[in-house]
């Protein structure tokens, strides 16, 4: 593997022992910019992480991280807030992948993440502390205030300057920004970039095909609409029979 | 109560590329061998099967093909003076698991070290003097010459069906090739991929500056092929998903694709997996390994005898297991005694973004692992290091490995990092950025090694291995001058396309954060004597003649190139060996 990425910061850490009551919202879908038929509305997503006010929270930080403009929509469009309650109720979220033996002490940031909490129990540590940092500060809801202000509340998790009790804010700022643009670009499969959002975005095609006959047509355009796994499932299945008589 | 298994002639710890190589080759000459593997069993078909191995969140992101951290990780310090603590989440660098190892996410990069690299010590002194050698630095020689292994190179090249140009054939200089190449007796078995565009315009401004490119030695195949194990081949489509996943085109070399089809089901031979071994038992008075003990799929500690062991394990995972076994004596960074963990290396790695008009189309999905083109002049021994201070260098690569968007999105180093001005940075540079690679070599410090954790665990309750590691000046100096190079040709790309050119350099303490590579080498090393190398030039243990460690652990240095081609050549190279002398006469096959 060689491609150097060496200022990309770690991925690092949330979540909890999700416990939230199920609350049902509705989706906020809008129909996307690009002239395409408009999608089927989305079922209503049942939150298994995040409370209803949490959930509410979230998405409008997420919608600060990855804005709707008026050429393309933005993270609450793309599903980025039903990919991260769904990857926090799942084994991302339990820290299935993480050494989690103590002793925890301090180290240094090059030795990476040496803090006790999952993914989960990071949210269920910090949303509070979010919501009651803000309220502090600025009087109302998150969710309340406007745009400049909500940017200005990001800047200060991520500096730090907000400092919360149960969790170091800049932790969760960096987490919720590395599951937001994972939820902005991931397949669909995964709940987020809904409709490839994402992935119009930037032009990227989706993950499966074959362009060995194109690598060697230099600056072409290539303006294929996007399928996603879901797709390609669908077309093995409908190829399934002729395919085996070959 | 440990269960005792009825003796066999070899067992194998591990089965990724070298634990394959080396079954088959022994299976071959009617050995028993058994393959203990840590991991699940797994087949192209069914388990790397599209479109759900297209998947970047759940195995680019979430490292689906990775050891969990959970059951093994290492821990790590810059300095002897730090407290050690565990890598608690992968990132630095992606060790595989399960039955194939790293051989079956990797890229496909495939080459050969230089002649000077196996005799660095003696070289860098005759052709420097000695002062050349920056004070701290362990180079020493490896052993073994690269003519003794060029016909295992040139074999482990056709098993893996690897495309590529012919540079340096029997001592004459090819054109479109690697000039700076070592000779070789053939040439590579297929051809090269199609150039995209990215490794268009690095040729094109590499030769401007008056280096040599050429295209990338490749493991996906550029046509039908079948192996001298009469494994068949298919020719890659270039879908963009080799690093961190698994082949379904059977199209990128694997133990999987080239291997294991010629192995499984061959009566001499059994695989078993989820057995994690735990100590190589050592007989200290005879200086004789006995056999393994593992832990099975349902917590049973099981002892296999053997007449021979052989550390097929990922690289520092060998070194782990000597350190458990007590074979070897550790090595001592404060006396400089002892071998065991000793010259641990890894690669200093650094880059240059090209950001280009949205004219310029790289099409970055259209891609594989070791799709584009290098050059090696200022690698190794290629050019003069008279007065620069520094030994040994890197290569500067143009890859087009895919365009998979949550990690792939470049954009200028002045962009912010979310809202709106990112949204149209990250859209308007996809396409149109082209990165240069600087794969550059580490050299060994007397700093640099590997030992047993005082505090840490493994799932199983056995200590973790500790990493102590910094880059040493030499290197900094070394990437610092390549990175040049590489700023230089970027810059002649980026003029006609009113471009920006920013280098990535290796700036601050070694971190274990960010994804750098996963050559980590060197802590079991191979070399001319006892007292400074663990193995002797045929991968055999000084300490127990029947115990032989394979893979990028072996590594003295860790040269400009990546790993693997130089993994399967020594590979084979043993295999020869054990096969054809030791296992006639087993006996220490160099004396001490």
């Amino acid at each position: 593997m060689s491609t150097p990425d060496l200022s990309r910061r770690g991925l690092l850490i949330a979540g909890g022992t999700a416990a939230a009551t199920p609350v049902v919202v509705p989706a906020q879908a809008q129909p996307h910019a690009h002239g395409q038929a408009p999608a089927a509305p989305p079922a209503p997503h049942v939150w298994e992480f995040f409370t209803g006010d949490e959930a509410a929270m979230v998405s409008a930080a997420m919608e600060r991280l990855i804005p709707a403009d008026p050429e393309s929509p933005g993270a609450i469009a793309a599903g980025v807030p039903e990919f991260i309650d769904r990857q926090l109720a799942g084994s991302y979220g339990t820290g299935s992948r993480l050494y989690r033996q103590g002793p925890f002490r301090e180290g240094t940031a090059e030795q990476g993440y040496q803090l006790p909490f999952t993914p989960a129990t990071l949210y269920r540590a910090a949303l509070p502390a979010f919501a009651g940092w803000t309220r502090q500060n600025y009087g109302r809801a998150f969710q309340d205030l406007d745009q400049r202000l909500q940017d200005e509340v990001l800047r200060k998790l991520e500096t730090g300057e907000a400092v919360f009790e149960a969790a170091p804010s800049s932790l969760f700022f960096e987490t919720l920004l590395a599951n937001t643009i994972e939820g902005f670009f991931s397949d669909p499969i995964h709940g987020g970039n809904r409709d490839m959002i994402g992935w119009k975005l930037v032009g990227f095609p989706g993950p499966y095909a074959g362009y060995v006959e194109l690598v060697g047509r230099h600056n072409l355009r290539f303006d294929r609409t996007p399928r996603g796994i879901a797709q390609a499932m669908a077309e093995h299945a409908h190829h399934a029979a002729p395919m085996n008589h070959r | 109560m440990t269960t005792r298994l009825p003796e066999v002639d070899v067992v194998l710890v591990g089965m990724g590329w070298t634990g394959a190589l080396l079954a088959k080759e022994l299976t071959d000459a009617g050995h028993r061998v058994v393959g203990l593997e840590r991991g699940h069993p797994r087949q192209t078909v069914p388990d790397f099967q599209s479109p759900t191995m297209h998947d970047e969140l759940r195995y680019a992101v979430r490292h689906g093909l990775m050891l969990d951290p959970a059951t093994e990780t290492v821990t790590f310090r810059n300095y002897q003076a730090e407290v050690a603590l565990p890598v608690r989440q992968l990132g630095s660098f992606l060790p595989g698991n399960h039955l194939g190892g790293a051989g079956v996410h990797w890229n496909g990069q495939t080459w050969r070290f230089q002649e000077s690299d196996f005799v660095l010590k003696s070289h860098l002194e005759q052709r420097y003097g000695r002062g050349i050698i920056q004070e701290g630095l362990t180079i020493q020689d490896w052993g073994v010459t690269y003519a003794e292994l060029e016909p295992h190179y040139d074999r482990f090249e056709k098993i893996c069906g690897i495309g590529g140009k012919a540079g340096n054939l029997r001592g004459q200089i090819q054109p479109g090739g690697d000039p700076f190449e070592a000779p070789r007796s053939d040439e590579f078995p297929n051809p090269p991929m199609p150039q995209p565009n990215a490794a268009a315009l690095f040729t094109r401004a590499a030769a401007e500056v008056g280096a040599h490119p050429f295209p990338v030695p490749t493991a996906n195949l550029s046509r039908p092929y079948r192996n001298p194990y009469g494994c068949e081949m298919q020719p890659c489509n270039a879908c963009g998903f080799c690093e961190r996943f698994g082949c379904e085109h059977f199209a990128k070399a694997s133990p999987q694709v080239c291997v294991l089809p010629a192995l499984m089901g061959k009566p001499e031979f059994e695989l078993r997996t989820l057995c994690t071994v735990t100590r190589v038992e050592y007989d200290r008075t005879a200086k004789r390994a006995t056999g393994v003990t593992y832990i099975d799929g349902m917590g049973r500690e099981v002892f296999q005898p053997a007449g021979l062991v052989i550390l097929c394990a990922f690289a520092y995972h060998n070194a782990r297991l000597l350190l458990l076994s007590g074979i070897g004596q550790p090595y001592d960074p404060a006396t400089g005694e002892g071998s065991v963990g000793k010259n641990y290396t890894y690669q200093t790695m650094a880059g240059v973004s090209v950001f280009m008009d949205e004219g310029t189309r790289i099409n970055p999905y259209m891609g594989a692992g070791a799709l584009g083109a290098a050059i090696n002049d200022w690698n190794g021994e290629a050019f003069d290091h008279g007065g620069l201070g520094f030994v040994g260098g890197g290569y500067i690569a143009a890859y087009t490995t895919g365009g998979r968007p949550i990690e792939h999105h470049p954009v200028p180093g002045d962009t912010p990092r979310w809202g709106s001005a990112w949204k149209q940075a990250v859209k308007r540079h996809y396409n149109s950025t082209l990165s240069l690679s600087v794969h550059g070599s580490s050299m060994p410090h007397r700093g640099n090694y590997l030992d047993l954790d005082p505090t840490y665990r493994d799932s199983l309750g056995n200590p973790l291995l500790r990493m102590t590691f910094d880059f040493p000046a030499n290197d900094r100096l070394m990437a610092d001058f390549v990175t040049d190079k590489a700023e230089e040709i970027g810059r002649v790309i980026a003029a006609p396309r009113n471009g920006r050119v920013e280098a990535s350099r290796r700036r601050g303490r070694y971190s274990v954060v960010p994804y750098q590579t996963t050559h980590n080498t060197g802590g079991t090393i191979m070399g001319t004597n006892p007292r400074d190398s663990v193995l002797n030039r045929y991968l055999q243990c000084w300490d127990a003649h029947n115990v032989f460690v394979m893979g990028a652990s072996t590594f003295a240095h860790n040269p400009g190139y990546n790993p693997t081609g130089t993994v399967g050549a020594l590979a084979l190279w043993a295999a020869r060996a054990i096969r054809d002398d030791y296992m006639r006469d087993p006996r220490p096959l160099v004396q001490a």
